[in-house]
């Protein structure tokens, strides 16, 4: 009987928020997890373990939605009753597109290099620094309550998590030393 | 700030006597035991003075051997001596035979796993397991002079749901109640963590006999955070005597293929012994029938290169998923006894630029950490400020159309977790739904491992996309998974326990218990009655100290009446000596009390946090 209907923000104690502070967030999470932990529980009958359990895994996730940028933007437009439904496919702005076929043009031809880790750490800070510039948009727009520009870089977002992503999978297949065009 | 002490729901407030709580760590090549005892943690010996148990079980003519004595058979039996049976935890027969190497066993395919045959009949791997675990136990009822209470049980942080369960199941067919599954790096943090106190990151490189383990830990203020894990569940010291054994049969101009159980056994023991010799000489002779020849420790680091190259390349992957650098880690800590091997250490070394930690017994390392933990489990040390935050290994997943892996949990995500994806038909009018869940990292599901398949019936037909499933997977503290699955429109529902494919079903369990109780002379119907009983005085302990502490304040004076008479009617009925109806009053005792249970959690949550604010006044 976790109480899921409990915002997030009020679970640890924290002010509704587009930057919460994250020592404090990261503070109140092991202050939760020491009292409801399974381990604290361990002893005791199945059920309170299971219980436990429940508790455990909502502060947990919890505490990822708002300590990852994307998964706190969509879960703060949630709040503010607007249900980001990542499937649908939306229109987005020419300029954003154009900018995502250029980065993923020049992530093809990182596969057909010899050496690509100097190109793949530039583009893999680049897609950081534009989350960040997105996330600061996003705020702005969070602020003005003007929800529906807030999703819109949501959706931005989403692309450049996804890029992000499948640079990080590049960049594992170069530590197993194998060849990065076998799709 | 006496006021502002508060004791831990879950915990009883008064004094109690000590449980007895151990820390089992069932290696491939090796097992050992351990617990806590006038605060400190130490591995248990036999009545020889041998602390380890070498993993091995010997189905002989008329009884069955652990350890010394069964691995003394090896050479003249091995069919029916079963060694490294950790690789074969949760493993189909294919799986089995991939491990490839000199298995000298007759694998057939039995219910849910691979089989080996011996003279005693077919052995599952989880009974082999149950058989070492056994032998541990009794050991520690000996030197404890009583029951076991609870084991902490380490597994290998890179075992998938299946390994875990298949472990799980061993521990109950060997009647151990199991307090957690611990991930073998994450044991020997604890044990190095409150040794001394330790802060910062720490990685832990955990080489044993049969698999290898790397883990990322943060470790703050008692707070022991897994960033990663990765590993190799079938890489390990094993795998170095299969290579120093094929090559001295190369020299000795022998068939790898061609030869029998009996000398591909001597083989590996030969190559074992000349590994070991090696960490501290230069040189070794050896011999295989009438061959003789001598293996330089530079030979022999060619020979294994390849093997550590992997684990350093997989040291490599786990610090970047931790999102972290190699000049971020502090320390590195070394477990498993194949980290004596000194080329291991050097490289590892090397990568860091930091010396090691070796100064735990790297066999026992493991042990002493779980059995730490145990003893925090068990309720006999107040945990204080340690809590272990671990993460799961493998991604979980679902087929989607297309033979696509979908990826509910990620790797790497803390446990437990519930998580909830939503799916839907696509046909017209389609009334059921197979829901396969899947665990590993690749893109198409036939790369990934098979975890278990079910179906959802009875969606009313709508047409193709109308009907919304609602598919949830939960990781408890142990690793494993359930997955539950509900028609949002109808609340049609469905849900399982996951039984890994390669998994045991209860039937199965339940035969073997009976098996293993005629083989004790004991009686299955008195052991359930005792299991009951003691899961009966858990709830009465629990409820009597949860009433005492925060009856008055969290229940009206009719819920306290209700729930005192509960408590005395679960006393009663404990006395019954009747399993099914102790069963049923726990079980209605449970339903009862749920409502107190969820207030105590609410109220810890509270005053978990009010607690943190006053810390933070108090630094001004």
């Amino acid at each position: 009987m976790v109480d899921l209907t409990q915002n997030y923000f009020e679970l640890f104690e924290l002010p509704v928020s587009c930057q919460p502070d994250q020592q404090l967030l990261a503070r109140q999470y092991r202050a939760l997890q020491r009292t409801v932990h399974p381990d604290r529980f361990a002893a005791d009958s199945e059920r309170q373990q299971r219980l436990s359990v429940q508790y455990a895994a909502f502060v947990n996730e919890a505490f990822h939605t708002l300590k990852q940028p994307l998964a706190r933007a969509v879960y703060l437009l949630r709040l503010a009753g607007r249900e980001v439904d990542m499937e649908r496919n939306t229109v987005m702005d020419a300029q954003f597109l154009m900018a995502q076929m250029e980065l993923r043009d020049e992530v093809s031809e990182l596969k057909a290099q010899a050496n690509p880790e100097a190109d793949l750490e530039r583009l893999i800070k680049l897609v950081d620094d534009d989350n960040t510039a997105y996330f600061n948009q996003f705020e702005q727009h969070w602020q003005a309550q003007e929800l529906e520009q807030a999703e819109t870089i949501v959706r931005k977002m989403q692309f450049m998590v996804k890029l992000a992503a499948e640079l990080a999978q590049l960049e594992s297949k170069l530590l197993d030393d194998q060849p990065l065009n076998d799709e | 700030m006496a006021l502002l002490q508060i004791s831990e729901p879950g915990q009883t407030p008064e004094p109690h006597q000590l449980k007895r709580a151990v820390g089992i760590d069932l290696g491939t090549t090796n097992s050992l035991i351990a617990t806590v005892r006038s605060g400190i943690a130490e591995t248990l010996p036999d009545t020889d003075g041998e602390h380890i148990l070498p993993s091995v079980v010997h189905y002989g003519e008329q009884r069955v051997q652990v350890g010394f004595s069964a691995r003394a058979a090896a050479l003249d039996d091995p069919q029916n001596t079963i060694i490294s049976v950790k690789r074969m935890m949760g493993r189909g027969l294919d799986d089995v035979k991939a491990l490839g190497g000199l298995l000298p066993y007759q694998l057939v395919n039995g219910v849910g796993m691979a089989q080996i045959q011996t003279r005693q009949g077919g052995v599952s791997p989880v009974e082999v397991s149950a058989a070492i675990l056994r032998s541990l136990a009794s050991r520690a009822q000996e030197t404890l002079g009583g029951d076991l209470d609870g084991a902490v049980i380490t597994v290998p942080a890179y075992f998938d749901d299946a390994q875990r369960q298949a472990t799980k199941d061993a521990a109950r067919l060997a009647g151990l109640k199991v307090y957690r599954l611990l991930n073998e790096p994450t044991a020997a943090a604890v044990a190095y963590g409150l040794d001394q106190g330790r802060e910062g990151v720490v990685a832990v490189y955990d080489l044993g006999g049969g698999t290898f383990d790397i883990s990322i830990l943060r470790l703050e203020k008692g707070v022991f955070e897994v960033l990663a894990t990765g590993g190799d569940t079938t890489l390990g010291g094993d795998d170095m005597d299969h290579l120093v054994a094929r090559w001295m049969l190369q020299q000795a101009g022998m068939d790898e293929s061609a030869i029998d159980a009996s000398h591909q056994r001597i083989a590996m023991v030969e190559a074992c012994r000349a590994k070991e010799a090696l960490t501290s000489e230069a040189q070794v002779d050896v011999c295989l029938g009438s061959w003789c020849g001598i293996l330089t420790r530079t030979q022999f680091e060619q020979l294994v290169a390849p093997l550590i190259d992997r684990t350093v390349r997989a040291f490599k992957r786990v610090i970047r998923d931790a999102g972290l650098k190699v000049s971020d880690i502090d320390e590195v800590v070394m477990v498993g006894g194949s980290t004596r091997v000194p080329r291991v250490r050097e490289q590892v070394e090397s990568f860091v630029s930091k010396k090691p930690l070796t100064s735990i017994d790297p066999d026992r390392v493991v042990a002493v950490g779980a059995a730490l933990q145990a003893n925090v489990l068990a309720g006999n040390k107040s945990a204080g400020d340690m809590l272990l935050l671990d993460v799961i290994p493998l991604s979980l997943g679902l087929e989607t159309m297309g033979g696509l892996m979908e990826k509910v949990i990620h790797r790497n995500t803390t446990i437990p977790v519930s998580r909830a994806q939503e799916f839907t038909t696509y046909k017209d009018g389609q009334t059921a739904m197979v829901i396969h869940v899947y665990q590993g990292e690749r893109e198409l599901i036939k790369d990934n491992r098979s975890l278990a398949r079910f179906e959802l019936r009875g969606i009313p037909p709508m047409p193709a996309g109308g009907a919304k499933v609602r598919v949830t997977f939960q990781v408890d503290a142990d690793g494993l998974l359930s997955v539950g699955a509900e028609e949002l429109s109808t609340g049609v529902k469905s849900s399982i326990q996951v039984k890994p494919s390669y998994g045991l079903g209860d039937a199965e369990i339940t035969r073997m218990l009976q098996d293993s109780f005629a083989h004790a002379g004991d009686d299955r119907d008195a052991r359930t009655l005792r299991e009951q009983q003691v899961e009966a005085d858990r709830v009465t302990e629990a409820l009597a100290a949860a009433l005492a502490k925060d009856g008055q304040s969290l229940l009206s004076e009719q819920e306290y009446t209700i729930l005192s008479a509960d408590l005395e009617a679960l006393r009663k009925c404990r006395a019954t000596a009747d399993a099914k109806v102790i069963a049923a009053e726990i079980d209605r005792i449970g339903k009862s009390t749920e409502v107190f249970a969820a207030r105590r959690m609410n109220q810890g949550i509270r005053r978990a946090l009010s607690g943190q604010k006053v810390d933070d006044l108090e630094k001004f």
